[in-house]
């Protein structure tokens, strides 16, 4: 189907927005939802000027979620109707501190997951009654099994690729597509103090994958693919052994 | 991975440290440090490098912030490439002003350098066409230049090095084009004169124009090549296509690739490629001008021990002696360059007070680093440089001596006062460090 009309959560995330860049060729339109006006705007204009139709932006809290109905509500006046949800925010834990503070684990629960499938939910009803639609997830590797060093991110992560699966079938009926983004390590902002090796990909070809995963109705991807085999390996090792391994 | 290293890889170097600010009004830039943008790599040398000090990598800074279609005038954060921009304009018709001959380098790179491309004889330098920039000092003031606002800062950023502070942003003009299709036509030439001769004729003719010389023949056939003109083919229908993929150079080529025999056998070749005196032929602008982009790293054809590129410009008073008598001591020490560009500048004054090209005529060449041998050779055609008057490009330079910069330069005492206290880079430090040659 076209994709004409686009909705994206976390706009300002580098992923995001290079993804958004390859539809705003095609004169798509788009509502930005971010925390911070100024980098929405910048966002904004960016996109405007590479041939996007019409470009607006919504202020959103992901640690406060109770807001996906008015960003939904907004989105859909502000555009008309929607074709592509597009969730892309989300916060890299720093898991020795959420060791020792559970109430920050906890908001990075709620940012990187509750929030998600809240917005999901909201925007799920309106496609679901159209009977089309794509809604598209930014989760992770890190959420295909639980390792000591990233448990709290991956686990969130986790819960959200099995929450996307359970949509995706529910969905599926009204000829709506779910797209679960699994990307590995990727050079932007969220991972800027992690040191780089070269697995490290850059967003504008993680972006390239998103794009194409989602013109073609896809499921699951990983990105770049070669994470599909590696998480595969990584699955298989038998949990007595994992549970040893400093991960 | 990014590695910090300069385009000629000579000299070697290790960043300290690396900030790579992605928000255009965030940046901050915390002290005590010293500051050197850095772009996309492609300055040869060491005016891109800064060994003690902090390296502001720019290329997250790449939005655009406005484009006017009916006029063409395109505002851009300072990391955007020229390659993006005309990934994003070429297909509706819109070429940079001016262009180097790789699209791989930020805008911000193109005004800190002031760069030329084919078309210096009808549009000067890249700064000619640029009306606005912000530049953000180490104080953390912002201050917009342009011709009529603080127009010393905006005349000693034009070609500044990077030295004056860090572009944010800038605004520049775009050229309207017909077809991404150039009209190209190749004369081969015997002598230097007959390339000047072939020189003053194009210029009104064609909107680009440059030579190939082969530099590695002695006797007769020293001052050989072939002179390229061309124009945008006039087309109804021009079908603009954007092609971008590149061939990596799969390793880093043994130090033996590339010796004073292969380079002979390449530059006969390369010469007798073309069989007529005139060949006409049409190109895409990609191979036009930008030949080596196609492989992706050919730096590492020089292998390990890195390469100097050297480029001069020496006025045409001079003429076609001095230029001779160059090319007669590069095909002596048997240094021959595997590529030898050759153009003429025309009088269109620069806008920054440290541009690097004039009238007269240039010549740019590459050697792969040799040691002393090398140096010692360039120290020798910097001497016939000063002599007559001429200057060698800061962008592709890793060795000029402080003299040669001086007389090369002789704006830089105004220039110096207008320098970011914290900004520094090594050719910097290099060139205003006393040394006896």
């Amino acid at each position: 189907m076209n994709i004409n009309k686009i909705v994206i959560i976390g706009a300002t995330s580098s992923i995001a927005h290079q993804t958004a860049l390859l539809f705003a060729r095609e004169g798509v339109s788009f509502v930005l939802a971010g925390r911070n006006q100024n980098r929405l705007d910048a966002c904004a204009k960016d996109l405007q000027a590479r041939g996007a139709k019409n470009v607006s932006t919504l202020i959103m809290d992901a640690a406060n979620p109770s807001d996906g109905k008015l960003l939904f509500e907004q989105s859909l006046m502000t555009l008309g109707e929607i074709d592509l949800l597009y969730i892309a925010h989300g916060s890299l834990t720093d898991q020795a501190r959420a060791n020792k503070d559970t109430g920050y684990a906890l908001e990075e629960f709620m940012v990187n997951f509750n929030s998600a499938v809240g917005y999901a939910m909201t925007f799920a009803e309106y496609f679901e009654k159209r009977q089309m639609g794509n809604i598209a997830v930014l989760s992770s590797v890190a959420g295909d099994r639980g390792r000591g060093s990233n448990y709290i991110y991956g686990a969130a992560k986790g819960g959200l690729s099995i929450f996307l699966q359970g949509l995706r079938n529910r969905l599926a009926k009204s000829g709506v597509n779910v797209l679960t983004i699994k990307p590995g390590f990727v050079d932007t902002p969220m991972t800027a103090d992690v040191p780089k090796n070269p697995l490290f990909a850059k967003p504008e070809v993680i972006a390239k994958g998103i794009y194409s995963a989602i013109k073609n109705g896809k499921d699951v991807i990983y990105l770049p693919w070669f994470w599909r085999w590696i998480m595969l390996i990584v699955r298989m090792v038998p949990e007595r052994i994992f549970k040893k391994m400093s991960l | 991975m990014k590695t910090y290293q300069s385009w000629g890889r000579y000299p070697k170097f290790i960043p300290h440290k690396v900030i790579r600010p992605n928000w255009r009004d965030e940046i901050t830039l915390p002290l005590p440090a010293e500051y050197l943008c850095y772009g996309l790599g492609r300055s040869y040398g060491d005016s891109c490098l800064n060994s003690t000090g902090t390296l502001i990598d720019t290329t997250e800074l790449s939005k655009i912030i406005r484009f006017n279609p009916e006029t063409g005038l395109l505002c851009c954060e300072a990391g955007l490439s020229i390659a993006e921009i005309l990934k994003e304009y070429m297909p509706h018709g819109w070429f940079v002003p001016v262009t180097p001959g790789t699209k791989f380098i930020t805008i911000g790179g193109a005004i800190a350098n002031d760069i030329h491309g084919k078309n210096h004889h009808r549009a000067g330098n890249f700064g000619n066409h640029v009306s606005r920039f912000e530049l953000l000092r180490s104080t953390g003031e912002r201050f917009i230049c342009s011709r009529s606002e603080n127009p010393d800062l905006f005349s000693a950023t034009i070609g500044g090095l990077g030295l004056t502070g860090m572009i944010t942003w800038a605004e520049f003009q775009m050229k309207k084009i017909s077809s991404p299709i150039i009209e190209c036509e190749n004369i081969k030439f015997g002598t230097i004169d007959e390339f000047l001769a072939l020189s003053a004729v194009s210029d009104a003719r064609f909107e680009y124009s440059v030579a190939w010389v082969d530099c590695a023949s002695s006797g007769r056939k020293l001052g050989r090549g072939i002179f390229m003109q061309g124009n945008h083919k006039s087309s109804d229908n021009p079908s603009f296509k954007w092609q971008g993929n590149q061939i990596p150079f799969p390793f880093e080529a043994p130090d033996m690739m590339l010796t004073s025999l292969t380079v002979k056998a390449f530059n006969l070749l390369y010469y007798n490629k073309q069989v007529s005196k005139i060949q006409h032929t049409d190109v895409d602008f990609d191979p036009f001008f930008y030949p080596l982009d196609k492989i992706h790293n050919w730096n590492k054809m020089y292998g390990k021990r890195g390469f100097l590129q050297y480029q001069m410009v020496i006025p045409f008073e001079s003429g076609s002696k001095v230029l001779f008598e160059i090319l007669r001591k590069i095909a002596d020490a048997r240094e021959g360059s595997f590529l030898a560009v050759l153009k003429t500048f025309g009088n269109i004054q620069a806008a920054g007070m440290m541009s690097f090209p004039r009238p007269g005529i240039t010549l740019a060449l590459d050697f792969g680093f040799n040691g002393e041998r090398t140096l010692k050779l360039l120290e020798n055609l910097d001497a016939i440089v000063r002599e007559c008057g001429g200057a060698v490009y800061p962008a592709k330079d890793a060795r000029m001596s402080n003299e040669s910069f001086k007389r090369y330069f002789p704006r830089y005492e105004e220039f110096s006062k207008y320098i970011d206290p914290n900004f520094s880079s090594d050719f910097w430090k290099r060139v205003t460090t006393s040394q006896k040659i």
